[in-house]
């Protein structure tokens, strides 16, 4: 087997040394009756070739976003990565190295989280940033645990605009307890959060762009929660968006949550991506994750260490404020890899062509008998109303090879009136091109035959 | 003969700033902070106007303050930042309980064919049959491993894992009617996942003792036993590197007590082919993929954890799963009308971890995995019998697993502690191994080599090792207490990293 | 003149009638090493003997600090937040964390007296 060195020569040398004459004696403390009597019931050894030929049919079976007309997006997007963010991924040191546990031989992965951190803290407007977390998802239920025990009080308020897989994971992550308060959908992004905040409330938490797309006056949100002495969390599933509209920080959220799978990372069917999570100074004590902090060695040169590791799981133990362990370390270096060839000037243009793209995909669409625009506002993703049922007729653009984005009705199944809407996203490869085959074939697809 | 006069300067009161940190060719590296600028960039793209009509009043007025790089400047960044790490394809990296095995390219490859890289996790199930049919294997894999009849796929990471497992067994004793059931035993040994899992679930912990050969004491567990128990959180093979020879014993136990039995397959690279959990009575047992099946550890994440479950914990799986139909594989995504207990994130786990996987399982095969098993096995006992005569071992009579323990004993009265001693062997050219855990051994040393490693690799780290261990012997402190001094850096103050957190940089 | 006490878990009670000053003592500021951050409880919460009222870390430990009798805070040594280290320097004098007000003072009865404390530490 080609990943194992030793030849039967150096197995029975080893043994010797070890004073037994076979591998089975090191396994003498296992009771007999536990252990496999025949082979296990797999396939054997297979040369590369053959692994490429087995993993390659499954590829082919799967239609890639290049393959034609692309538009969804709802928590994950299709955006170019640059060359040279994969190349410097796959080196060796960084992909091959352990958490950096021992600072002296791992300044390169602690140099690049601080950095990361840094981005993180600028980009949403935040004092401080982790290292990472899962994903966007994971890091908001962690969010809302973290404001729980920031104010001791338990009311959470979700709003209606949400993602509604992170709305589940986060009723999961809080067994759906008395003090969850889940928003109906809202895809017009106009429900009244703010009068439902009371003196208990913890924390309100609200995404934007929403789930549908839509923009939210983050201002007044955190100021209606401060008079309740209630946390704001903001959540933002396209992180390329905080390059043309306000970071949430500078508007008053406390806690800012994301997912930067935007950029670096390819869709990859969901994962893995690198959760974002930011907050106040004040509030790090109470921070989840991993966090690098700069220090001196003996000899005063500047370094990176992790630090304010007692609030983790491996000290604290049953104390611990998160059982979160790993971050997502490869994920966040590609994150910032593409961040810092961008920069500031790149991240605005790249924000600027994604939001100019869904402008015109939006007035395109208002121009379709049978299609109604809901949003008003937007960055790159809006939502649709379309006159038959959006599941129906996204799978008949499919099988005209046009993925047209995600009918709403997939994650919000039996909700009559979410069943005719289709959330639809554009980013800097959506071409004209696109555009139009996407208007020609949606209105062919209402107006015709094809579906009752 | 002429003079080079346009070369570097000879004048001591001119010599530049050294480039190399007088490292030669481990620089010293600014930060992205301090060499970027934000009218650099390393991306072409046009600037185009953009109306405030779609925006609202939410346009962005704080400025970005995010520097840019140029390509080259950004690969110079990077690549000299890199040289930094210590990683599994320079050098052996004996970190205990972390399972650091070569992580095969072949992997990174298949991972990286558009047909994986470049899906969306939310696009209609007809165009993404293949995504779905990787998932579909690797659970068949993952089943046949461990004897067991359901996978829960999506976790990120062993402690989601973890979570994952406990929750279904919360979730099953509340369809029993069995909600009341408050406890969770965990042995002393176990990871710190293990109790801030159940803590996190509300559970309370209550500790089970070692005995003195390292193993859990089945007495001790059926003494804690009782109608309020819901589980036991049991490593097997545990964090000292021994199989638990009692463990069906205890399984039997807690079943019979009416309570679960939470294995943490941490270790599982030491048995498997060899021993299938299920035949020992677990009912949930979380698999790291980024130790046991080679995804890239990545300086820390990302992991995965899928969990297999037994028939009694399968009902109350997490959304979403693959299933079979007659048009192919479908995915159930909504728990609503089933006995799941929810969703643990969005979309479908570490899907990229999985093909990573599968593509490991099948160049290995089932041959292939458990000659990986006993070669694990048998690289760490043949560290323990090279090391035995400088090193401490608690219990060292008796075969390890895939790790090897030493206690700081045979360090006492030198002067020199568990922490010198592995500082002193990142001098030597290694990553030192797992410290200071279990937390049952004092000063505790974990090494595990894993079955990456050949007969010519072990001979030199054992050699590195013993002659550390005469030397602090015969009195040679400075060795190690001023260690490293050969790494880009020498020690760390982390004291004043806490007390004076500096998490960013600022101008 | 005010006689200080120690309980088995190595806190200090510093008492004056019903008012006592509360600290971590010499010996267990030492086994702790650098201390890096102090958590402490709200002026006003009450405790009872046994329950966890701060948290002392150093950088690789958090240790739980339990209240060795019952009593109701009624100050907190504010400038532990930014010098944690005072309890390292002098934690029987400007390391102090707590003064409360003592809800049972028959309880310093259960306390040891210098002599048995250092004996219980050797």
């Amino acid at each position: 087997m080609r990943y194992l060195p030793h030849s039967e020569a150096e197995r029975k040398k080893m043994l010797d040394v070890i004073g037994i004459d076979s591998v089975d004696e090191l396994f003498a403390t296992v009771p007999k009756e536990l252990k496999l009597r025949e082979p296990i019931d797999l396939p054997p050894t297979s040369p590369e070739f053959e692994v490429e030929a087995h993993m390659g049919a499954l590829a082919a079976k799967n239609r890639t976003g290049s393959d034609g007309p692309f538009f969804i997006g709802a928590g994950a997007y299709r955006h170019h990565v640059p060359a040279s963010v994969d190349h410097l991924i796959q080196r060796s040191e960084w992909l091959t190295a352990y958490t950096p546990y021992q600072p002296e031989i791992s300044q390169g992965t602690l140099q690049m989280l601080f950095e990361f951190q840094t981005q993180v803290a600028h980009l949403t407007g935040m004092e401080v940033a982790n290292a990472s977390m899962y994903d966007g998802s994971t890091s908001a239920a962690e969010a809302i645990l973290m404001a729980r025990r920031q104010t001791r009080r338990k009311k959470i308020l979700l709003s209606g605009g949400l993602h509604p897989q992170y709305r589940d994971v986060i009723k999961t992550y809080l067994s759906a307890d008395e003090g969850l308060v889940c928003f109906d959908a809202d895809p017009k992004g106009t429900a009244q959060i703010i009068t439902e905040i009371d003196n208990d409330t913890a924390a309100i938490l609200v995404q934007t762009p929403d789930f549908y797309g839509n923009l939210h006056d983050i201002k007044a949100l955190a100021d209606a929660a401060h008079e309740k002495g209630a946390l704001l969390i903001v959540v933002v599933t396209e992180i390329i968006a905080l390059g043309l509209i306000e970071a949430p920080g500078a508007l008053g959220a406390d806690i800012v949550v994301g997912e930067g799978q935007s950029l670096g990372n390819p869709l990859g069917f969901g994962g893995p991506y690198v959760g974002l999570l930011a907050t106040r100074s004040k509030f790090v004590r109470q921070m989840p994750g991993r966090l690098c902090g700069q220090t001196v060695d003996s000899e005063g040169r500047r370094g990176f260490v992790l630090t304010l590791s007692t609030r983790e799981q491996h000290i604290r133990r049953e104390k611990a404020t998160s059982n979160i362990c790993t971050n997502a370390g490869l994920c966040a270096l590609a994150f910032s890899i593409h961040l810092s060839l961008l920069g500031e000037m790149g991240l605005q243009k790249l924000a600027k062509i994604n939001h100019a793209n869904a402008c015109k995909l939006a007035v395109e669409m208002a121009k379709i008998s049978g299609v109604e625009v809901l949003n008003s506002t937007f960055f790159n993703e809006f939502t649709i109303r379309v006159n038959k049922d959006a599941n129906s007729v996204v799978n008949a653009l499919a099988g005209k090879n046009i993925l047209a984005g995600l009918p709403v009705s997939r994650l919000e199944p039996a909700k009559k009136d979410l069943e005719n809407l289709i959330v639809l996203a554009t980013t800097e490869l959506t071409s004209s091109g696109d555009i139009e085959a996407l208007v020609s074939a949606l209105t062919s697809v209402l107006s015709g035959e094809e579906l009752s | 003969m002429s003079m080079n006069s346009v070369g570097r300067s000879t004048k001591s009161d001119q010599v530049a700033p050294s480039g190399s940190g007088d490292c030669s060719l481990l620089p010293a590296e600014p930060l992205l902070f301090e060499i970027g600028s934000t009218e650099h960039s390393g991306v072409d793209l046009p600037d185009i106007e953009v109306d405030d009509k779609r925006l609202g009043n939410f346009r962005r007025q704080t400025p970005l303050e995010l520097p840019g790089l140029s390509e080259p400047e950004n690969m110079r960044h990077y690549v000299r930042l890199s040289r930094l790490n210590y990683s599994i394809d320079a050098g052996l990296y004996p970190l205990g309980s972390c399972t650091m095995k070569h992580n095969p390219r072949l992997n990174e490859k298949m991972a990286r064919l558009p047909g994986f890289a470049d899906v969306h996790p939310l696009q209609p199930v007809s165009t993404v049959q293949g995504a779905l049919g990787v998932i579909s294997e690797l659970a068949h894999w993952l089943m046949t491993l461990t004897n067991t009849s359901a996978v829960a796929m999506s976790p990120k990471a062993g402690a989601h894992g973890e979570m994952c497992g406990m929750m279904a067994i919360k979730a099953a004793h509340a369809a029993s009617g069995q909600g009341h059931r408050n406890i969770v035993l965990v042995p002393e040994s176990a990871h710190g996942t293990n109790p801030a899992t159940a803590a996190f679930l509300g559970y309370k912990v209550v500790p089970i003792p070692a005995k003195s050969d390292g193993t859990v004491d089945v007495s001790a567990v059926e003494e804690a036993l009782s109608a309020d128990v819901a589980a036991i959180m049991l490593t097997n093979p545990n964090t000292c590197g021994l199989f638990e020879p009692d463990v069906k014993k205890i399984a039997d136990a807690v079943h019979k007590a009416g309570g679960y039995f939470y294995c943490d397959g941490a270790n599982f690279n030491a048995i498997m082919g060899v021993i299938r959990p299920g035949d020992l009575g677990i009912d949930a047992m979380h698999i790291n993929l980024h130790k046991t099946f080679s995804t890239p550890h990545g300086g820390g994440g990302p992991g995965a954890g899928p969990v297999v479950l037994s028939d009694a914990l399968a009902p109350f799986a997490p959304v979403p799963f693959v299933q079979k139909s007659n048009e192919g594989f479908v995915v159930e995504e909504h728990g609503d009308g089933n006995s799941s207990f929810g969703r643990l994130c969005a979309f479908h786990g570490q899907m990229g971890m999985f093909t990573r996987a599968l593509t490991y399982m099948l160049s290995h095969g089932g041959d292939g995995l458990t000659q990986a098993a006993k070669d694990a096995v048998l690289n760490a006992n043949y560290l323990k019998a090279r090391l035995q005569e400088e090193f401490s071992m608690p219990y060292g009579d008796q075969p390890c697993m895939h790790e090897t323990l030493s206690d700081d004993s045979f360090l006492e009265g030198t002067g020199v502690t568990t922490l010198d001693f592995a500082k002193a062997m990142i001098d030597e050219g290694y990553h030192p191994m797992t410290m200071y855990f279990p937390l049952v051994v004092h000063g505790a040393m974990l090494i595990e080599p894993t079955e990456s490693e050949s007969l010519y690799a072990l001979d030199a780290f054992a050699q590195t090792m013993l002659d550390l261990a005469k030397s602090a012997k015969a009195g040679d402190v400075e060795r190690f207490v001023n260690a490293p001094t050969k790494a880009p850096l020498r020690r760390l103050d982390e004291t004043g990293a806490a007390r004076n957190p500096v998490l960013k940089w600022s101008k | 003149m005010s006689k200080i006490l120690f309980s088995t878990d190595h806190e200090y009670v510093d008492a004056e009638g019903s008012a006592a000053t509360i600290g971590i003592s010499n010996y267990a500021q030492d086994q702790l090493g650098d201390i890096v951050f102090v958590e402490l409880p709200q002026v006003g919460a009450t405790f009872k003997k046994g329950d966890e009222f701060a948290v002392v870390e150093s950088v690789k430990a958090a240790s739980e600090i339990y209240a060795p009798l019952d009593f109701t805070i009624v100050e907190i040594n504010e400038a532990l937040e930014a010098n944690p280290e005072q309890v390292n320097s002098d934690s029987m004098g400007a390391g102090w964390l707590i003064k409360v007000s003592l809800d049972n003072v028959d309880q310093l009865g259960d306390l040891m007296d210098e002599a048995a404390y250092s004996a219980h530490t050797s």
